[in-house]
């Protein structure tokens, strides 16, 4: 059970966290509340879907090609829809929202309602302390980690992470000292869509894949992002893994606890937010102050 | 007398009414749609209009929060779901006729605004969105967790109709739709002389630091906007569970939650009207294409369609972009102006510079 807990936990919590990392960078750098992240990580698992179905015999090429692909369509959603309404930020907000509904019921047309899967990328299971663990548990979560790392690297040592993090900090400053704005928001949000491409190639072979996934992640996504401050990126990875493993012990530890799943993430956020407001690790500026 | 009555009452039509647009095409509206019944009974036509009606209570109550007070709800179904299955609950085990329900149903929004408030009150923005957001999932939980209660994923079915009639039923959710949206018009209008609520709210919207510092005990007018804004959200939940005759937990879904959004910002935020333009363009529309058959399937596609285009070229509304188009505001004396005017109606001044 408890090896069961911790698995999960850490599978989930590391899904969540390459989520909440995107999410955080963009509404960190842009400024705005993304909804349609999580159908871009909804879209990304039907790609893979289908291109796996195709081409069955180049799994690691398909998976390959599936992230850049995520990280288009963001962008390609920034520079078509939310530039122009950039100002209006409940505007952006509802269009996000759109374009989230829009996928869903494309994805609803095309594939029907069904849970589908997606067939291991390394077949077999090992027995580790009398319980077997998929391989795929293993490599799933060895790239949320590698992810996890490569991200916080590339935030912190390379210049458009500096670039991204300025201009969350302080947009105007950073227009001050050349920073073109309008490229690293951009930017920020092509690498939410490849995170979020990320995410869903390491999450497909273990989850269901259908239509409507992307409302209950983007819930948990949302509460992770808050849970550890909005725009803070360690705060959205402790966040994560919080979430991550209070989901898993809920499920398995309560009677009927897969009723509760969504709502125990939106519980923990709540009871913080109201303890804590800026969150665990969220900045308090001074007009933000009630 | 009665002839002088009437002569009033058509000076104040000619002066008030007609000169401004966008009551001619209010006025327009509301009659139109208080005769819809003598042109057609059509099964479906009635049952959209009549969740229209009532969909438009609710979404004027997310814009009163949130556009108006600024408090941001992403939560709004909390209020409708919870008051929808109160109203359930009390016409079920108790045995309540509906317009006691619907009472009880309002009374328990105000109590659950009073609940929404508590964050409010050290949360804002995003923040407070986000836990407003939590509610009505939290609410679901339990509702699954206690099915005995609550019927579970079924729902409480089998409840008294609003009326006997489909006609009757339009009528009197049209009827209580026109009450609230004028309460929520009179107590959202800024240049109000009876009730100071539209400047106070607009002010904690604006700048709640500054509110407070000129005197105003913004929690009091936030607790207020919650409270209000709960009880009109109640009313049409209540509504909806007796119209529809079942209350089920789609009625605490999240995409419920949204929606008042969607229909608000589409039509305009911080107005009034802007949610009734929402509702009756946005949702009659995509209903009203779902009378084919085929067409079940594009639904949300085409709302989702609509939305982008609409908010790409017109990010205020489709409501606020007519009315710049067709009217002006007296720089002066603040009252609307036919747009070709040179002067105001009313104190003369010149109305572009």
């Amino acid at each position: 059970m408890l090896r069961m807990i911790l698995i999960t936990g850490f599978l989930n919590g590391g899904v969540f966290a390459i989520l909440a990392i995107g999410f955080s960078l963009v509404f960190g750098a842009a400024k705005i509340l993304n909804l349609s992240h999580t159908a871009i990580y909804m879209a990304t698992a039907f790609i893979l879907f289908t291109a796996v179905n195709w081409f069955h015999h180049h799994v690691l090429g398909v998976v390959i090609l599936a992230i850049p692909i995520s990280g288009l369509l963001a962008m390609f959603l920034y520079m078509l829809l939310i530039d122009r309404v950039k100002q209006h930020q409940t505007v952006v907000m509802i269009i996000s929202l759109a374009v989230a509904i829009l996928f869903q019921d494309v994805g609803l047309l095309i594939f029907g309602g069904n849970y589908r899967s997606i067939s291991n990328y390394i077949p077999g299971y090992m027995e580790v302390m009398g319980i077997r663990v998929l391989y795929q548990y293993f490599v799933s979560i060895a790239a949320v980690f590698l992810v996890v790392i490569a991200t916080c690297l590339m935030l912190y040592r390379t210049t458009l992470g500096k670039a991204i993090r300025a201009v969350s900090d302080d947009m105007e400053a950073a227009t001050l000292v050349g920073i073109n704005v309008g490229s690293v928001c951009l930017m920020a949000m092509g690498l939410s869509g490849v995170l979020a491409g990320i995410a869903a190639v390491v999450a497909a072979p273990l989850t269901p894949v259908y239509p409507l996934m992307w409302m209950h992640i983007l819930l948990t996504v949302l509460a992770a992002v808050v849970l550890g401050g909005l725009g803070s990126i360690k705060g959205s990875i402790i966040g994560s893994f919080i979430l991550g493993f209070s989901e898993s012990c809920v499920v398995f530890l309560v009677p009927n606890g897969a009723f509760l799943k969504g709502a125990v993430a939106i519980l923990v956020m709540m009871v913080i937010l109201i303890l804590k407001p800026e969150g665990l690790f969220g900045v308090v500026f001074e007009e933000e102050r009630l | 007398m009665i002839i002088k009555y009437f002569l009033l009452l058509f000076r104040i039509f000619r002066k008030e009414i007609a000169a401004v647009p966008g009551r001619l095409i209010a006025l327009t509206f509301f009659t139109f749609i208080l005769f819809l019944p003598a042109i057609t009974t059509h099964h479906h036509i009635l049952r959209v209009l009549t969740l229209a009606a009532l969909f438009t209570i609710y979404a004027a109550s997310w814009d009163f929060l949130s556009g108006f007070a600024g408090q941001l709800s992403l939560g709004h179904a909390g209020f409708f779901g919870l008051s929808a299955y109160i109203a359930a609950a009390a016409n079920l085990y108790l045995g309540f006729s509906p317009w006691a329900t619907i009472f009880l149903a309002a009374i328990g929004g105000v109590l659950i605004g009073l609940i929404f408030a508590l964050p409010a009150l050290r949360l804002r923005g995003f923040y407070l969105g986000l836990v407003t957001l939590g509610f009505p999932i939290v609410l679901l939980g339990l509702i699954y967790v206690f099915p005995d209660y609550t019927g579970g994923e079924m729902g409480l079915y089998g409840l008294d109709g609003l009326t006997c009639s489909l006609v009757l039923d339009y009528y009197v959710v049209v009827l209580i739709m026109i009450s609230s949206l004028f309460v929520m018009w009179k107590l959202t209008d800024v240049n109000s002389t009876i009730v100071r609520t539209g400047v106070v709210l607009q002010a904690i919207r604006e700048d709640e630091i500054t509110a407070r510092s000129s005197g105003i005990n913004t929690t009091m007018y936030k607790l207020l906007a919650f409270t209000t804004s709960g009880f009109f959200a109640g009313i049409s939940g209540g509504l909806y569970a007796h119209y529809m005759k079942i209350t089920g937990p789609s009625t605490l879904d999240i995409f419920l939650s949204f929606l008042p959004i969607l229909w608000t910002i589409f039509g305009g935020m911080s107005t009034i009207y802007g949610s009734v333009v929402g509702v009756y363009v946005l949702y009659t529309f995509v209903e009203l294409i779902a009378i084919y058959e085929w067409a079940t399937e594009y639904k949300y596609i085409c709302l989702a369609l609509i939305l982008i285009t609409v908010l790409l070229f017109m990010p205020d509304g489709i409501g606020v972009w007519v009315r710049d188009k067709i009217e002006v505001t007296c720089p002066r004396c603040k009252l609307g102006n036919l747009a070709n005017r040179q002067t105001c109606r009313s104190c003369k001044a010149p109305l572009r510079v």
